[in-house]
């Protein structure tokens, strides 16, 4: 074990120690640590356990690639699991753990899967519920949901809290000519230059530091670049992550506000959730150093060659003291001079037989055409079996004693931002890589994710860039050239894997999900040769990282077993987000009483002043019962159903859509909307209507009142009000323009309660200066008119009903809702009157067969519910011609019924299955859409539908099945119209 | 992430408009047999390019538009009020 702090390295600041705790041990970092940087200066190597075998695994890279440095961060309700150790910042009593290991991560028993793993390759999932041949025994779902807690417990990585997340998150929005993503010499140099032209420009770097790839460089001081670049005006937002691209150059950012310290202003959100538009896009997101599949190639102490250089000139972590490097190309050997300058050992293995030039000027020695074979160890390196190349078959030559190993298998372009836009990118055989395809909206590529290499060409890159995006802006016309792809002095030669003799090797292509070379043949051998099947059936790719090192490694096997090129057998495509987005900054603000807009009746105070227990209905709080001392809900809907039919109640009905209908074709228009007759109605009626949708099905019920020649006021259900109104005015702009009528919605405009009860008369009488006006002959049902409340206050009185009872509706400016209430509560006290809610009122309207959303759920009929008679003939409206559809009148629709109970103190719930008796299953002869008690017939009730409604089966008991519940009862079939069918009380 | 330019109230995130269906539809007459009405229903092309469909400035104005939309890029080409006299009345 040898990874160490060193002296006279780094860029972090020795003056300011962090204590952080690592599996319930205290260690020390730096001030500008990452908690993988701190953990590899405390020589902790093993950070963790591989997703199937339980393998150790350490710290593989320096970035958001990492594959294997994956840890949980915080504890309690501060959980965060599967966080990247090498891109999360060390703060001050940082706690982090291991995962997917059990005791510790230095020993776990899981660990035995590794012995097992034969069982546990490619498709296990699939092949283990097959069944065991011949009787197939083990095979089916109930199976698997036996095993399926035992899997699940086995796999997996770190396990979420399940406590409510404490944090704050937040969501933001902004706007820009050019957003750069990326801060590395492209991206600085893009953005430079379009801030010199006056331009508004965001940079978007996801580290802490900006710089990018300089930061492993000595020179670069990561400070003086970001002042220079605010001092241009270009708006710099670090620790943030551009994590999707979109149309019209919309970028999604999640943003790390106080991830990096703990204790912590309460104001600042964790995380912030941007959607930025940009007019114009440049990707500098750099390239993915790729790994080299040979056996073992997973010991701790393994890691891609440039993570090393960061750890040391970033972080002053000399990462091994005998490091073997092994390259397939130039880029390493950087790299391996500034390892032997910071005193460690260096052999560099290049497959590269003959060089145009000698790399190392003789500071280390380098063994040309020689590959990695086997890493000999478990916990630790111990030593590197090397190959030679002959034919492209591998002989094992020497032993080298080391004690980590760093790989190079070339470089992929990050293209994955222009992958999300669904540009496909190119094979570059030259480069061995991806490299960016042409996009057609304003989005350019810079730097290494374009497949430049050298810093001067990726600088160069980056005002080309900057130019490009100018030009096609329409800003400027300068010429600009993109340097060539690539940049190094030897060409890359491809090494992908080096094939193993011994069967079961263990070379791993991806690290997070254990798939190994074996994996993808087996994948190929059983048919899966797509590359979005071999992705599936081995799981390569889907993990946390998504791929970023390994997914090339995985195609260039099955193009090899395929025969092919691998452009021929193509990529996947990369989909958001980049890196992982926490469901918290999704959902940011839109959490608790904050997840929907709440709306409040005008007298919604008034109603908890006066003991309501609220209920949610759409978007509106509505009283749903007004509970007197001790009184359960149902203690109480029954006591206030009984009370509105003994003497009177009232009721907040405000929540109702209500539009006003003005023009001098308001009349046919009406006529045209509703299902049954509208046009002979008289000034001061109301009438019930039914509207319904182009393809014939019941839209909405309400009433609708005639207030002149020219103007109408229309009421609606609460659920469908949006919609109606909607639809209302898609009818006069779109369809019918020639029509001269305004709708207006003027739901929040008036405060509506609903009074009735047979007492009903008693207390208006003391509520309005003329109560004389409200008589029988005045205002028959079904009239309305204008009166003034006590107090000279101007309402409109509806004699309308929903309740069956003698009953108003009292409609005033919302204003004087309040008064309105005291007023009418006042005088109703005097009768023995009570407040009724929504639950109440669910049970008189099931008494009377009164239809609501339940019955009415698009996929009724006006036939269905027994109102097909009030629908007109003569003439035509929406959904006239369609009603009629065969489907539409077929003999056996279910209609509207009521169901009673056969043994009466027999309860059942909506939703209840209506079947035959004897022949209990499947979807019955019917359902239960609505219930309740009903306190006037002393039992339970509901209302339905049925095959044959109750002409068939009026003389017949049926079952109520509920598989749900585990109940099941006897059921008789009714009249909808359960209390007073003819209607008797209402017009009293 | 589609901006759409309200004739009345500018350009606006699509979040603030309520798709509401083919704007290429010709409905029939309400006295028009079923079958054309079945037709107009039902019936829907499903293009591959530019399509020309309704919104609704639901969050906005409320007004209803004629939208040209590619269905492969969302590229938004065209945005006029259903309503050929709410154009003229926005114009003067």
């Amino acid at each position: 074990m040898s990874s160490q702090r060193i002296d006279n390295f780094g860029k972090i600041n020795r003056e300011k120690q962090f204590r952080f705790n690592w599996e319930n041990k205290n260690y020390f970092g730096y001030e500008g640590d990452s908690l993988a940087s701190a953990l590899l200066a405390n020589d902790i190597r093993i950070v963790g356990r591989s997703f199937k075998y339980h393998r150790p695994r350490g710290i593989m890279s320096c970035g958001v690639e990492e594959s294997g440095g994956l840890v949980t961060i915080g504890t309690g309700n501060k959980k965060d699991p599967n966080v990247r150790a090498t891109s999360q910042e060390l703060y001050e009593g940082l706690i982090a753990s291991g995962q997917n290991a059990f005791p510790s991560v230095n020993f776990d028993l899981g660990s035995v899967n590794n012995y097992l793993s034969r069982f546990f390759a490619a498709g296990f999932y699939y092949k283990t519920f097959m069944g065991i041949p011949p009787f197939e025994w083990g095979k089916g779902t109930a199976v698997w949901m036996f095993f399926e807690k035992f899997i699940r417990k086995a796999a997996g990585m770190g396990r979420v809290s399940r406590l409510p997340d404490p944090d704050i998150y937040e969501h933001a929005n902004d706007f820009c000519d050019i957003l750069v993503v990326g801060s590395g010499s492209a991206g600085i140099a893009s953005a430079k230059e379009a801030a010199d032209k006056k331009l508004d420009v965001i940079l978007v770097e996801q580290d802490n530091f900006i710089g990018g790839d300089q930061l492993s460089e000595t020179s670069f001081d990561s400070n003086n670049a970001l002042a220079e670049l605010r001092s241009l005006g270009v708006r710099v937002m670090k620790r943030t992550t551009a994590f999707g691209l979109y149309d019209n150059c919309v970028l999604g950012l999640i943003e790390r506000v106080k991830d990096q310290s703990n204790p912590i202003n309460k104001e600042l959100p964790k995380q912030r959730f941007w959607i930025v538009r940009a007019k114009h896009v440049i990707i500098g997101s750099g390239a993915f150093e790729r790994h080299i599949a040979f056996n073992n190639n997973d010991v701790p102490g393994s890691m891609t060659v440039n993570a090393s250089k960061h750890y040391l000139n970033r972080y002053g972590v000399l990462t091994g003291k005998n490091i073997v490097i092994s390259t397939n190309n130039d880029s390493a050997y950087g790299t391996a001079e500034a390892l032997v300058k910071a005193g460690a050992k260096v052999i560099v293995l290049d497959k590269r037989e003959n060089l145009n030039s000698d790399l190392s000027n003789n500071n280390f020695e380098v063994r040309n055409g020689v590959v990695p074979y086997n890493i000999n160890g478990a916990r630790e390196i111990k030593s590197l079996d090397i190959a030679d190349t002959v034919n492209s078959t591998y002989k094992k030559i020497d032993t080298i004693t080391c004690d980590q190993v760093l790989m190079s298998g070339g470089w992929s372009p990050a293209v994955h931002l222009l992958s999300h836009r669904g540009v496909k990118p190119k094979w570059d055989s030259e480069n061995q890589c991806f490299i960016p395809g042409e996009a057609k909206e304003n989005i350019t590529m810079i730097g290494s994710a374009r497949g430049i290499w050298g810093k001067d060409d990726c600088i160069a890159s980056g005002i080309s860039g900057a130019l490009d995006a100018l030009n096609r802006l329409g800003i400027s016309k300068t010429k600009y050239f993109f340097p060539k792809q690539g940049g190094w002095e030897n060409s890359i030669e491809p090494l992908y894997e080096v094939k193993y003799k011994k069967s079961r090797s263990k070379s791993f292509v991806d690290f997070q999900h254990d798939v190994t070379c074996d994996d993808v043949r087996l994948a190929h051998r059983e048919g899966f040769i797509s590359v979005e099947h071999l992705k599936r059936y081995t799981t390569l790719g889907m993990a946390n990282d998504q791929g970023k090192m390994g997914n090339i490694i995985g195609l260039s096997l099955m193009a090899d077993l395929l025969g092919k090129e691998i452009p021929n057998v193509g990529t996947t495509t990369f989909r958001p987000p980049f890196t992982p987005v926490s469901i918290g900054a999704l959902a940011g603000r839109s959490v608790g009483k904050h997840f929907m807009p709440l709306r409040t009746t005008p007298m919604h105070q008034w109603n908890l002043n006066n003991g309501a227990t609220m209920i949610d209905a759409g978007l509106y709080q509505r009283p749903w019962y007004f509970p007197k001392k001790n009184e359960t809900i149902n203690d109480a809907y029954i006591r206030e159903a009984a009370t509105v039919r003994k003497t009177v109640g009232i009721c907040d009905v405000t929540s109702l859509g209500k539009i006003a209908i003005q023009g001098p074709d308001s009349t046919e228009f009406i006529n045209r909307v509703y299902s049954n007759a509208f046009a002979k109605l008289p000034i001061n009626k109301t009438r019930y209507g039914i509207m319904l949708r182009d393809d014939g099905l019941v839209l909405d019920d309400g009433t609708c009142w005639r207030i002149s020649e020219t103007e109408y006021f229309m009421t609606t259900s609460t659920a469908q009000a949006g919609r109606v109104m909607a639809f209302l005015e898609e009818l006069l702009q779109v369809r019918w323009p020639d029509l001269k009528v305004n709708v207006t919605s003027v739901s929040e405009q008036w405060g509506v309660a609903a009074i009735s009860g047979p007492k009903t008369r008693e207390v208006l009488d003391q509520c309005l200066e003329d109560s004389s006006i409200i008589s029988n002959d005045n205002l028959p049902f079904m009239g309305f008119i204008s009166a003034n409340l006590k107090g000279r206050i101007p309402c409109k009185i509806a004699r309308i009903s929903f309740s069956g009872e003698l009953g108003f509706e009292i409609y005033i400016l919302a204003d004087y809702a309040n008064k309105m209430m005291d007023i009418l509560w006042n005088s109703a006290k005097k009768f023995d009157g009570c407040l009724y809610g929504l639950e109440a009122l669910g049970a008189l309207r099931v008494e009377k067969g009164h239809v609501t959303g339940a019955e009415l759920d698009g996929r009724t009929t006006i036939d269905d519910v027994g109102l097909g008679n009030m629908a007109s003939n003569k003439k035509s409206y929406i959904g006239s011609a369609m009603r009629k559809r065969g489907v539409l009148s077929a003999e056996d629709r279910e209609k509207l019924v009521g169901f009673f109970p056969v043994n009466k103190k027999d309860t059942f719930d909506s939703g209840t299955i209506i079947c035959e008796k004897n022949n209990i299953k499947g979807f019955g002869i019917g359902r239960v859409t609505s219930v309740t008690h009903s306190p006037e017939l002393g039992h339970w009730i509901g209302l339905g539908f049925i095959k044959g409604g109750v002409e068939k089966w009026k003389d017949t008991i049926v079952v109520g099945s509920d598989p749900i519940r585990n109940k099941e009862m006897e059921i008789q079939v009714v009249s909808p119209h359960m209390i007073d069918p003819g209607g008797k009380r209402l017009h009293g | 992430m589609i901006l759409i330019k309200c004739p009345y109230c500018g350009e606006r995130d699509h979040s603030e408009f309520s798709y509401g269906g083919d704007a290429s539809i010709v409905y029939p007459s309400l006295d028009a047999p079923q079958e054309e009405w079945v037709k107009a229903i039902f019936f829907r092309e499903n293009i591959k390019g530019i399509q020309k469909e309704t919104w609704q400035h639901i969050n906005g104005c409320r007004m209803w538009l004629e939208v040209e939309r590619s269905t492969i890029t969302h590229e938004i080409t065209s945005v006029k009020p259903c309503h050929k006299n709410l154009q003229k009345v926005i114009d003067n």
